[in-house]
């Protein structure tokens, strides 16, 4: 992914934001409510019409390619009521052309892999909030891009189970060759999933500085990571650059 | 037997109430009170009793009669489903065509019926032409805008999801947009079943050799006031047992329907 880099809006939402995210990077986005953080993604991935400057996916700028090349995962997990979890995962692989059987076939090899085995015939109704987030994520895999956008994927969960996705996730990127940009308002979020953090000003929006995260050895359970010293300082530098702008 | 027993349990209080209802008009009509207190000769005010007699001795004539009705019914209906949902998928892609047009399915529904019907009649002829015409004037209305109003009950962040996953419009609308529609189309076409044999009658009177509205015409000028209700009983039948139908297969097809509350009690754990 080369240089990224616009500005958005009359109003003034995103003050010239340059980024770069290298491929199989995973970039945490975190700044105040309101600051412009979804748009921003949304815009990357040629959801939104850019109004000024120019986001490259892969060194092409065109938004039909950032569009083909990104895949958007929204706060709301957004499951059709009537599709089964194994249905729901395989959206991207039915719009692709692949048939009815064999898109089912990977789908639930996905479930299985992202720990849903057995819930493959569920209907999202009969899923609990984590469930159905771990769904759409599956759809958002399966979708084959190679850049994730993730607009504050656990918001909407309660903190148990935010905390259990989060070691999730982290485990998952680590096994997906995927570019990911991360949207969130929570700072322990941001450092323990992602390699790097871009922090954000207030709107109109600008970067005020990047923390590379600390990461922790393999096997360390998400309550030691983020218990950590260097866990500690890097948030607290992050939360202070964070006041500090505000 | 017990799923007898269990509709049995819940159409009680309805069983109950059109029993009592029968039973005042009984004791009213038979009595004589009924034709008093309207003044009348009391053989133009028929008891359930000899509207079931007309029902039962005029069984042939009358199932004849809504035999041809119903199929005007069936007929009308299904052009207005076909039409309804078509003007509302044209009208969801095109903003344009939406704003043009809208107006003008509205002002459909203002056409009264009764007036136009005569002169379908003599621009379709005596057939089942205008009968069909009238009923799918009628039809369309609730049918069309109740389509459209669920074409665009997704939200765009749902839209916004699809395309980010790689479908075109065409595949957001038959992937997303028509199966949440679904719902919004079954309750228009319940309306529309209501509505669609009082078209059925309009359509007759205007011109027709047979149907139960052209009976309930002759009856009317014959006085075979217990007749025209019995028409009335089975005109009601047709359109209850049409709404049925569609209930049934809201059922079927579209079965997601349920409250978010329900489904918040049922979830399990993270």
């Amino acid at each position: 992914m080369a240089g990224v880099r616009h500005r958005f809006g009359p109003t003034e939402v995103l003050a010239g934001i340059d980024l770069e995210v290298g491929a199989g990077e995973t970039v945490a986005l975190v700044g105040p409510s309101g600051c412009g953080k979804s748009t921003l993604l949304e815009l990357i991935g040629g959801l939104q019409a850019l109004q000024a400057g120019t986001i490259a996916v892969a060194g092409d700028p065109s938004p039909g390619a950032r569009t083909a090349r990104s895949t958007w995962m929204p706060q709301s997990d957004m499951l059709m009521p009537w599709k089964r979890a194994v249905d729901n995962a395989a959206v991207a692989l039915r719009l692709a052309g692949l048939d009815g059987r064999e898109s089912r076939r990977r789908a639930s090899e996905m479930l299985d892999h992202l720990g849903l085995t057995g819930f493959a015939g569920a209907l999202p109704r009969e899923l609990s909030g984590g469930m159905r987030q771990r769904v759409a994520f599956a759809r958002t895999l399966l979708a084959g891009t190679p850049v994730l956008l993730l607009d504050e994927p656990f918001a909407a969960l309660d903190a148990i189970t935010r905390g259990e996705l989060q070691s999730w996730l982290v485990a998952t990127l680590a096994s997906e060759q995927r570019t990911t940009i991360l949207v969130t308002h929570d700072v322990e979020e941001a450092l323990y999933v992602a390699d790097r953090v871009a922090l954000l000003s207030p709107r109109p929006a600008r970067v005020t500085a990047t923390i590379r995260s600390p990461r922790a050895d393999a096997g360390t359970t998400r309550a030691e990571a983020i218990s950590r010293s260097p866990f500690v300082a890097a948030r607290a530098e992050a939360l202070n650059a964070l006041g500090a702008a505000a | 037997m017990s799923d007898l027993a269990r509709a049995v349990l819940r159409l009680w209080p309805t069983l109950l109430a059109v029993a009592a209802l029968l039973g005042a008009w009984q004791l009213a009509a038979s009595s004589g009170a009924l034709a008093d207190a309207l003044g009348l000769d009391s053989f133009l005010v028929p008891s359930p009793a000899e509207i079931g007699d007309s029902l039962w001795n005029d069984r042939s004539l009358l199932a004849d009669n809504a035999w041809v009705t119903g199929k005007e019914v069936v007929a009308g209906f299904a052009v207005a489903l076909v039409l309804g949902i078509a003007t509302a998928v044209l009208l969801h892609l095109s903003p344009l065509l939406r704003r043009v047009s809208y107006p003008l399915v509205i002002a459909s529904q203002t056409i009264p019926v009764i007036v136009i019907a005569p002169i379908l009649v003599v621009w379709f002829g005596f057939g089942i032409g205008p009968k069909v015409a009238i009923i799918a004037l009628i039809c369309f209305f609730p049918i069309a805008v109740n389509a459209l109003d669920g074409l665009a009950t997704v939200p765009p962040e749902q839209r916004k999801l699809m395309r980010s996953l790689g479908a075109g419009r065409l595949r957001i609308l038959t992937m997303l947009e028509a199966p949440t529609a679904l719902p919004f189309v079954l309750s228009g076409a319940k309306i529309a079943a209501a509505v669609a044999v009082i078209g059925a009658v309009f359509g007759e009177w205007a011109g027709a050799d047979d149907g139960l509205g052209h009976l309930m015409l002759v009856d009317n000028a014959q006085l075979e006031v217990a007749r025209l209700f019995a028409a009335m009983v089975w005109l009601s039948a047709m359109a209850i047992a049409l709404f049925a139908c569609l209930s049934l297969i809201e059922r079927r097809i579209a079965w997601w329907g349920e409250p978010a509350a329900a489904r918040d009690e049922r979830g399990g754990t993270g």
